[in-house]
């Protein structure tokens, strides 16, 4: 365990270490969901969803602008590795003694990192345009939390796909196309009640949504532990099943 | 004496696709020694470190450094080894102490260690001023000496070496030599690859020749060239139209005193027992077969000597065709 937190906080401190030294892309990086929140609330201001009139649309849609802030984050989490695959530098790390899954880990806890401070943001830049949390701080921890968990089975998949594929641009058309789409079959910028029936199949299947509906509880009316414990049991399986193809996918890549 | 071999190859086979990288390596090296392997590029050299490294998994055969089996127990041969790739692969993004720390701590160096081991390192390898500075802003010769240190940190008993001067100008390139034969005289055991003639020669108390994912020739450098025999005189031809170096070749090969020749690009080597009694002789059998020459020499056999004899042809031309790309997987 001793070897196993020195290698994956080495690694934790490269990714920081980085992160410092671009300040260009820690201000966008931290600034992007913003972007979303101011466009996708003025853009559809004068919206009222049925089952959500008392609300307006910004504090409807700051559940939404959370989560896809986390999957976005997550969905990119692997993009450095394939540069570290592509440059050699992977291939150096691999012979030295290390427990494979302390590269995952620490890239994961580097994305969660990340998302925590811009939900921070978020929540703080969303109170200051007039949305209101219902739960308080226990809330905001709450959704850092759920953010977290939908973070976690996603960061995985990214970096089984930058593992699996051949060159960095086979990644962006894949991550590029698919993104999106995604974050849009999802409940976060519109319930699923208010789409099609083939769309709600969709909705009903992408782990997003949940981590959407149970943040919106969380924003707009408050703690119900049996629906929060549900949805929490859903992500987790979701990250466990991430976890068991990635490792497959990464035990036949690093062997 | 099998306490005394480190790392043990046998029958080591790596094919990608139809390409036939590593084909039946034998190899030994022993406790405390330079093992060189020497070859044109693509001969499969640094694919056979990688394989001893439990970076490529063998096609077939099988591996072993200091015991510990490349495929059952690749973490135990982590362990014990050091390994600075062909290509540059330090985080340009970090300083060089931030490299080295990584390292450091990816070897799991007891923390109170670190900050002192990395000064000797970086002492080392003489980096110790620029120890602050982003490595991207690094030139490239600095950038392989930080690689070298980061494979140092950790005190290994047996270090790989793949191409350690490539790209050093000469005096770096004799600073890392001498770091290696230090290492050496404290115990370490090293493989080196390089297609350096006189990095193999000096360096290395033994050198196997590779050459198309074989060993071709294994031995101390001395054993090698002592193995040619005799001198080498070398003939330049003034033209190479209607292959007048392969009918001089054809006229030097029917003289009896002649044990072999070859033809490198419009020179041809002949290798016989004395150059003095060679010579005259030669040049008559030159006129005889209306080649002009443009230039003799002679010398004892050199490393490269042995080299070329062993890979043919093969590397004069592969040193005229652009090098193939570097660091993909
Ligand atoms: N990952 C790979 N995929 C496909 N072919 C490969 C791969 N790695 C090496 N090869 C091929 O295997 C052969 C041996 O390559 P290798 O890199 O071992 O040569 P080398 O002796 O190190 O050459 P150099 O002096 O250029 O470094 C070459 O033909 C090369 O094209
Ligand atoms: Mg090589």
């Amino acid at each position: 365990m001793g070897d196993f937190w020195q290698e994956t906080s080495a690694q934790l401190a490269r990714w920081l270490a980085r992160l410092r030294r671009e300040p260009f892309n820690l201000f966008f990086t931290l600034t992007q969901p913003i972007i979303f929140l101011v466009f996708f609330s003025s853009m559809f201001q004068k919206v009222k969803w049925v089952g959500y009139e008392d609300v307006s649309y910004r504090t409807f849609a700051l559940a939404g602008i959370i989560a896809f802030a986390a999957f976005g984050n997550a969905l990119a989490g692997g993009i450095p590795l394939l540069f570290d695959k592509e440059n050699g530098f992977l291939t150096r790390l691999l012979s030295a003694p290390i427990t494979r899954s302390s590269i995952l880990v620490s890239r994961f806890l580097f994305v969660s990192i990340v998302t925590a401070l811009q939900v921070l943001i978020i929540i703080g830049l969303a109170c200051i345009m007039g949305a209101t949390i219902t739960t308080g701080i226990p809330g905001v921890l709450a959704l850092v939390v759920i953010s977290s968990l939908l973070g976690f089975g996603v960061t995985i998949l990214s970096l089984a796909l930058a593992f699996s594929l051949p060159s960095h641009g086979t990644f962006f058309a894949i991550v590029g196309t698919v993104g999106v789409p995604i974050v849009f079959l999802s409940s976060a910028l519109a319930p699923p009640e208010a789409m099609p029936g083939w769309m709600q199949v969709v909705v009903r299947l992408n782990p997003i949504s949940y981590a959407v509906d149970g943040m919106r509880e969380i924003t707009l009316r408050g703690f119900d532990f049996g629906h929060l414990g549900w949805i929490a049991l859903v992500l987790v399986g979701f990250d466990v099943l991430c976890l068991a193809l990635g490792a497959r996918v990464l035990s036949r890549r690093l062997a | 004496m099998t306490d005394d071999v480190v790392v043990r190859a046998t029958g080591l086979k790596k094919t990608f696709g139809e390409t036939v990288a590593v084909d039946g390596v034998d190899l030994e090296v022993r406790r405390g020694e330079i093992l060189g392997l020497l070859g044109p590029n693509g001969a499969g050299k640094t694919t056979t470190v990688k394989m001893l490294t439990t970076l490529y998994r063998p096609t077939s055969g099988t591996a072993s450094i200091l015991g510990h089996d490349v495929g059952a127990d690749p973490k135990g041969v982590r362990r014990e080894i050091g390994y600075v790739p062909q290509e540059l692969t330090s985080d340009g993004y970090l300083t060089a102490q931030e490299n080295l720390r990584l390292y450091a701590n990816l070897y799991h160096l007891p923390p109170r260690e670190i900050p002192t081991r990395i000064e000797e390192v970086l002492r080392l390898v003489a980096l110790e001023n620029v120890e602050g500075r982003l490595v991207k802003t690094f030139s490239g010769g600095m950038k392989k000496k930080l690689d070298l240190a980061c494979g140092l940190l950790h005190h290994p008993r047996v270090l790989f070496l793949d191409e350690p001067s490539l790209g050093l100008d000469v005096q770096s390139r004799r600073a890392v030599w001498d770091h290696v034969l230090a290492l050496k005289k404290s115990g370490v055991t090293l493989l080196v690859c390089t297609n350096d003639m006189d990095e193999a020669d000096r360096l290395c108390d033994r050198v196997a020749i590779i050459f198309r994912g074989k060993v071709v020739a294994l031995d101390a450098p001395s054993g090698l060239k002592d193995a040619l025999g005799g001198d080498v005189v070398t003939l330049q031809c003034a033209r190479t139209e209607n292959g007048a170096v392969a009918t001089l070749d054809r006229a030097v090969k029917a003289l009896d005193f002649v044990r072999d020749t070859l033809v490198a690009g419009n020179r041809l080597l002949v290798y016989v027992e004395s150059h003095e009694r060679a010579i005259p002789r030669v040049l008559d059998a030159a006129r005889a077969a209306g080649v002009e020459i443009e230039s003799l020499s002679y010398t004892r056999p050199h490393l490269e000597d042995v080299f070329l004899r062993h890979t043919g042809a093969q590397y004069s031309e592969s040193h005229v065709v652009p090098e193939p790309k570097k660091g993909r997987r």
